[in-house]
């Protein structure tokens, strides 16, 4: 039995052994390494320093409050109270003033796109991309094409109501017609008008035929403008020009003919305040194209 | 006195009746998950009883020898440890490659949320779990000098265990999972683990008692600790209801804060018992035994074990600092952890200078080597933690990288690193060879996993400050800065080069496997020798 083993004197360390053997494995009787018991017993008084000074220990109901009267949700509040003053004389102005006398005060304007660029990474990027670029299917935010506009009072509508949104009775409505799944034209005829349409901003495969002149005016004119100029006022987007909703190709515009996609903006009034979307307008506004 | 023969009778009756009975639980099943996961049960189980048939002996076959230590489980332990370790890692780079290209996702199977548990299971629990429970079995008996109690338990506890691996590993894939993290394992497999638990505890407490030896061992006290702890741990975490006893879901007995209290409560002490404490027992035998020298300090094995197991089962809230958790919880989560420093570094003190008077093997032998980076990252984790959990510290590094990175210096550099050394210990004297095939090949396994290991922490150090920092800047106006996807995009070189450090320690494993296969097989590497390496007996120092 192992209990017969002596405790004997490590020749390398100096250090007595337990006189325990197994296997092999001595273990050498050496003490505490004073730094560690100094710097455990460190932290055990510190760790009752801080139970004091902070809610820590659970009591029948709720727990000691602890000397500083700190609480987590206090400090958010005070901290959210603080960002809050901190911006108020600005955020005040802001929203009792119209957009355009935002926009006609420097400082304001200033801070107004400032906090527009922070909340629109949070809220609209997700469609119109982290640099308002746009996609297919969501409009180019950085270019001279606005669908419902593009004055700041027109995108502050916008944003303030979206568009399709069933939410909110003010939001923007339109609806172009499934000329080919109502058959409401001939697909001869949806191929000439498209082919008339594409002609108009010289895309490729474009014919500008009388019979595809005479189509446009029948059908298109009344939404999407004289010369497919666009009509924001009703939400008819410009097809003269190279930019595109949707694919920007001859098929595209026979597949938006035939079955139109149409897309959907939530009514942000209803999630955000109105010093926000203020906000919001004064950056979407600033990003080049606002007029 | 049982006979090979009859053991593998038994083993084939009893695998036949679980796949019939698995078979029936798939007929009758409620949702077509469960019916393929028991699908999957019945063909393991229907293969396993297949082998086992042919392997009885109907010459009677002779009496198995009880009389020295019951080393088969052991041998194909040190297998399974290698393997699960190779497609750990493996599925590991393959969820860091995903991170960094999000093309490589391919649903429903093989997407990053499925894939992420199978490797963290893997990494952990196949990997870690039969390293753990193969060197418990080998030093138990080594240092009790008694053989495995309940003659064919000890199998029951392996291959019982590997069938757990296989159920959860399947279950990711197909889908099936409690989202509770580390206990993703649905009802009816958490419930088979715990019976190969219990059976386990018996087995190891069983060899405890009859030992021949007067103590027990610094070693097996962490490893006893790792196997009550866990079996608390995962019964308590796991208490749920199955929506039917045919079908895969089930709803936590608890909910909101409570459940989320419980959860963390869990996966902190997975890491304190079954990835310190287990480990350190592995690390309290081998490390001695390598190193030829006896362990430093008796008396700081004790003091570190016993607050070390006190301390770690109250740090659990730190994982819920500013969340609905209340504020005591979450003080007391804190200071515990803070307390829990000196602890954890008992173990690193006793480690490294057992080493003390036996330096120069850093030098001459790679298996020390790997044993010391495997302390001094230990060393590093179990500070960097206690400092992640200060409440500052963690408003910035939680939900972060840096917690990724935290979580793989210990596992790639602690786990990973000590249970190499072991399994390189272990190997030829499982097989009865002299030595490895190649010491050289451990020396490249060494600096293989080192360099990935320092790449891998290091980049996510720099990733995960980066991120918290960009979450948290505000302009002069008080307004945020950043949107979510720019963070999610500055983040692309580093998860770039964490795929390098993970394929560094991939190929590392790799060659441990080859090493390790050539071993077995009595191969012998003719190679230059490490220099030095010949004075084998320790030289007293100067």
């Amino acid at each position: 039995m192992s209990n017969t083993h002596e405790r004997e004197i490590d020749e390398l360390s100096g250090t007595e052994t337990t006189g325990h053997v197994w296997d092999g494995i001595k273990e050498l009787n050496t003490p505490l390494p004073r730094w560690w018991l100094w710097t455990f017993y460190g932290t055990i008084i510190w760790a009752i320093g801080y139970t004091i000074a902070y809610p820590a220990w659970p009591i029948i109901s709720g727990s000691t409050p602890g000397l500083l009267g700190y609480s987590s949700r206090g400090t958010l509040d005070q901290k959210l109270a603080d960002a809050k003053a901190a911006q108020a004389v600005f955020v005040d102005q802001i929203a009792s003033m119209s957009v355009d006398d935002i926009l006609a005060n420097d400082e304001l304007a200033r801070f107004a796109r400032a906090g527009g660029s922070s909340v629109f990474k949070v809220y609209c990027t997700q469609c119109h991309g982290s640099g308002a670029q746009g996609g297919n299917g969501y409009p180019n935010l950085n270019d001279d094409e606005w669908i419902w506009g593009g004055t700041a009072d027109q995108i502050y509508t916008t944003i303030s109501h979206g568009a399709r949104f069933a939410a909110d009775p003010d939001t923007h409505i339109n609806d172009m017609p499934a000329f080919g799944r109502d058959q409401l034209l001939t697909s001869e005829e949806i191929d000439t008008v498209a082919k008339y349409v594409a002609s108009l901003s010289g895309l490729e495969g474009g014919v500008a035929s009388d019979e595809g002149k005479t189509l446009f005016e029948d059908n298109c004119v009344a939404c999407h403008g004289e010369g497919g100029a666009g009509e924001p006022d009703l939400g008819g987007p410009a097809l003269n020009n190279a930019i595109w909703l949707y694919n920007g190709s001859l098929e595209g515009i026979v597949a938006q003919i035939n079955q139109p996609r149409q897309g959907e903006m939530p009514a942000w009034s209803l999630r955000l305040d109105d010093a926000t979307v203020k906000e919001l307008t004064v950056y979407v506004h600033s990003l080049g194209g606002g007029q | 006195m049982q006979t090979t023969g009859t053991r593998h009778t038994g083993a084939a009756i009893v695998l036949a009746v679980g796949a019939l009975l698995t078979l029936l639980l798939a007929g009758f099943a409620q949702d077509s998950l469960f019916r393929v996961h028991m699908g999957v049960v019945t063909v393991a189980l229907g293969i396993a009883a297949i082998v086992a048939l042919r392997r009885i002996s109907f010459s009677g076959g002779a009496a198995e020898d009880t009389s020295g230590y019951m080393d088969g489980p052991i041998r194909v332990g040190a297998i399974m440890t290698v393997f699960w370790g190779v497609v750990g890692f493996l599925v590991g780079v393959i969820v860091a490659t995903q991170l960094a290209v999000p093309e490589l996702n391919f649903g429903p199977y093989l997407t990053f949320g499925r894939l992420r548990p199978l490797h963290t299971s893997a990494v952990i629990f196949a990997f870690g779990g039969t390293a753990l429970i193969t060197t418990s079995m080998y030093v138990v008996q080594r240092t009790t000098r008694a053989r495995l109690f309940g003659g064919s338990l000890a199998w029951f506890v392996f291959w019982g265990y590997q069938l757990f691996i296989l159920m959860a590993a399947t279950g990711y894939i197909l889908g099936i999972t409690e989202s509770r993290e580390y206990a993703e394992p649905e009802w009816y497999v958490d419930l088979w683990l715990t019976i190969v638990w219990v059976a386990y505890l018996l087995m190891f407490m069983g060899t405890l008692i009859k030992r021949k030896e007067p103590h027990i061992y610094v070693a097996n006290w962490f490893y006893l600790s790792f196997i009550v702890t866990i079996a608390m741990l995962h019964v308590v975490n796991n208490l749920s209801i199955p929506v039917s006893f045919l079908g895969t879901k089930s709803y936590s007995l608890f909910s909101g804060v409570q459940d989320a209290l419980t959860q963390w409560w869990y996966g902190h002490n997975a890491v304190g018992f079954f990835l310190t404490a287990g480990f350190l027992g592995m690390m309290y035998y081998f490390m001695p035994k390598q190193a030829e020298r006896p362990v430093y300090s008796y008396r700081l094995s004790i003091i570190h074990f016993w607050a070390l197991i006190f301390l770690y089962i109250w740090a659990g809230p730190h994982h819920l600092h500013y969340t609905a958790l209340p504020d005591w919880a979450q003080t007391l989560g804190m200071v515990f952890s803070i307390m829990l420093w000196m602890p954890s570094w008992g173990g690193m003190i006793n480690g490294l200078m057992t080493l003390s008077g036996a330096w120069d093997k850093m030098r001459t032998d790679p298996i020390i080597r790997m044993m010391v980076i495997a302390v001094a990252f230990y060393g590093m984790s179990t500070f960097e933690g206690p400092v992640m959990s200060i409440k500052a510290v963690n408003g910035l590094s939680h939900y972060t990288d840096w917690t990724i990175g935290h979580v793989h210096s210990g596992a790639l550099g602690w786990v990973g690193m000590i249970s190499f050394g072991a399994i390189y210990y272990m190997v030829p004297k499982l097989w009865g060879r002299s030595g490895l095939y190649s010491l050289r090949m451990v020396n490249w396994h060494f600096w293989l996993a080192t360099l990935g290991i320092v790449i891998y922490a290091a980049v996510m150090w720099v990733a995960g400050i980066t991120q918290g920092l960009m979450w948290r800047e505000y302009d002069s106006q008080g307004f945020l800065v950043y949107s979510f996807a720019e963070t999610v995009a500055a983040l692309k070189p580093y998860y770039v080069l964490r795929i390098f450090g993970g394929l560094l320690y991939l190929t590392g494993g790799l060659i441990m496997a080859y090493n390790i296969w050539m071993t077995i097989l009595g191969r012998r590497r003719s190679e230059k020798p490490i220099a030095g390496a010949v004075t084998a007996a320790a030289q007293p120092a100067e």
